[in-house]
């Protein structure tokens, strides 16, 4: 059935693959914005965005007031607004490095995709195949590697901006990124040490993760996230320092800052730099679902080839690979979500820490405590693998 | 197609390393350093060393060149002073330029490679092979850099820790 495009040369179709899967994130992270005042308004027990309507829908009756509450037509007109806004270059600032910026920081945001696989089918003999722009075998290293250029955009745009409060922001947001990838890295370590059993071939990669966790037995089929809680924890707390989301988003601390690095942006090129931040929300939630959620088995203990079987039961198509591939996907995707609802959830519960103490859970809690925990599991592993 | 690209990312490496010296803002030669690393990481992943291409970026380009870049900016760094060949610089720089030339004559004239690569194996496989070799046959030499960056730390907190005398001790 889709033989022709199997004809495509090799580069054009990873090409159409990128565009595919950037075409999905770009949308998502556009629609996260909304979600973001949306789920900002539940919390606070107010409606929220819920007045743009375009005039077709708001005829359909009960539907189109429907749309209307949720506020999806919000997203469109905020994206109208990015880019019919007039564009304007601040006199002071450095030129070429001032526009540079927004678009180095979507380069890591978007490249970081490729190392991740979002789901899987089986092929004829049942085996697992893993969905992805590129099945590395280092795909922990890919996606650390790339997300750590992620700092220039933000050095550079406090720079370039030449007027203190985005330097002062830009030189907090580069000093937190640098603190919290060591412990990031570190909290990661047990799983692969797990996961690089001996008598396999070595992997960094993300499809054997989701192969572990989907094992059948109790220590088999259990999610990385119950076997590693402090690991999971620790790689959480630096996630959410990365991403610059409260409570750790002293970056951009309105009351003191102004904005952050981005106070003089304006029009779409702010709007790249929030597109940015929102795809690295993205990604990570799928690196912290593929490590230590399960990645797309649907339930612990449940994985995605028992889940198929018994679907099988009672659709005749549950094993065909196209739908397997969309469940997982779905599966991934659902997870995903859930995880950006969590920090929204988390932004409007926790306050934000001082820049003090960020520095010092990052230096003096959190890295001790990724050692610590490093040590443990290393031990740990040692004996129940010898 | 991978001989173009090869040909691709050798020449911006060169360029952008050219760039990181002929450049008199500081920023902008810092920008071309980070280039230069990303470009050299294009190459090895050309050569099938993903491995290295990924720990090239994770370690010079995300975190050296972003401390180098932050401190440029930091201190405002103008690059006013041209520097021109006067003196010793002129010595150092032609003994430099010899010994290039002599390192590259070399390896044309006498240099072999060996016509087939190392058994290609499979990216993880490799992975395996390289933490074999660094754990077993190069133990030493990570032994001793791992004790040359840690004199380095402990040097670093010595100057930059400020010895107050407490008068009010015990």
């Amino acid at each position: 059935m889709f033989d022709f495009y199997f004809e495509i040369p090799l580069v054009i179709r990873l090409i159409l693959q990128g565009l595919a899967v950037i075409m999905v994130i770009f949308p998502i992270a556009g629609a996260c914005s909304m979600a973001e005042r949306k789920v900002a308004a539940w919390i606070q027990d107010r409606p929220g965005p819920n007045r743009a309507v375009v005039p077709w829908v708001a005829w359909i009756p009960f539907f189109g007031k429907f749309l209307q509450r949720l506020g999806v037509f919000h997203v469109m007109a905020d994206g109208g607004k990015m880019l019919f806004k007039e564009d304007s270059l601040p006199g002071h600032v450095n030129k070429f490095y001032f526009v540079l910026a927004p678009i180095v920081a979507m380069i890591p945001a978007l490249t970081t995709v490729v190392a991740v696989p979002f789901g899987a089918y089986f092929d004829g003999a049942g085996k697992l195949i893993p969905l992805g722009l590129a099945p590395f075998d280092i795909g922990m290293l890919a996606v650390f590697a790339v997300s750590s250029l992620g700092v220039y955009s933000a050095i550079l745009a406090g720079w370039a901006s030449n007027s203190k409060y985005p330097f002062l922001g830009s030189v907090r947001a580069s000093a937190q990124l640098i603190s919290y990838e060591l412990s990031m890295t570190l909290a990661v370590l047990p799983v692969f040490l797990w996961v690089n059993a001996p008598g396999t071939e070595g992997t960094m990669g993300f499809a054997r993760v989701v192969e572990f966790q989907s094992q059948s037995g109790f220590l088999g089929g259990m999610w990385f996230g119950f076997l590693m809680p402090i690991s999971a924890f620790i790689f959480l707390v630096a996630l959410f320092a990365e991403t610059n989301r409260q409570p750790f988003d002293t970056v951009e601390s309105e009351s003191d800052l102004v904005g952050s690095f981005h106070t003089e942006y304006g029009a779409f090129k702010w709007g790249l730099f929030f597109v940015a931040e929102y795809s690295h929300m993205i990604v990570g939630s799928g690196v912290f679902m593929l490590l230590f959620g399960g990645g797309w088995n649907p339930l612990p203990w449940v994985s995605l080839a028992t889940a198929v079987d018994f679907l099988g039961t009672f659709l005749p198509f549950a094993h065909a690979p196209l739908f397997v591939g969309i469940l997982s996907i779905a599966i991934f995707m659902g997870k995903v979500l859930a995880m950006i609802f969590f920090f929204m959830w988390v932004r409007w519960t926790l306050p934000r820490f001082r820049y003090d103490q960020v520095m010092k859970i990052g230096w003096q809690k959190l890295l001790p405590l990724s050692i610590a925990n490093l040590l443990f599991y290393a031990i740990a592993i040692a004996l129940i693998q010898k | 197609m991978a001989q173009f690209l090869f040909l691709l990312f050798a020449i911006f490496t060169v360029l952008c390393a050219v760039g990181v010296v002929v450049n008199k803002n500081a920023v902008n030669a810092s920008i071309c350093l980070i280039l230069c690393l990303v470009g050299v990481a294009g190459l090895f992943v050309q050569l099938d060393a993903y491995l290295l291409a990924f720990v090239l970026l994770l370690v010079y380009a995300g975190a050296v060149a972003a401390l180098f870049l932050f401190i440029v900016m930091l201190l405002d760094v103008q690059g006013k002073e041209t520097f021109g060949l006067r003196g010793i610089r002129t010595i150092a720089g032609f003994v430099a330029f010899a010994l290039l030339l002599a390192g590259i004559g070399s390896v044309a004239l006498k240099g072999q490679i060996v016509s087939s690569p190392p058994v290609s194996v499979a990216g993880g496989a490799q992975l395996k092979l390289y933490a074999y070799q660094l754990f077993t046959t190069y133990l030493l030499p990570v032994q001793i850099i791992g004790f040359l960056l840690l004199i380095s730390m402990l040097g670093v907190i010595v100057l930059s820790k400020k010895h107050e005398i407490t008068e009010d001790a015990p």
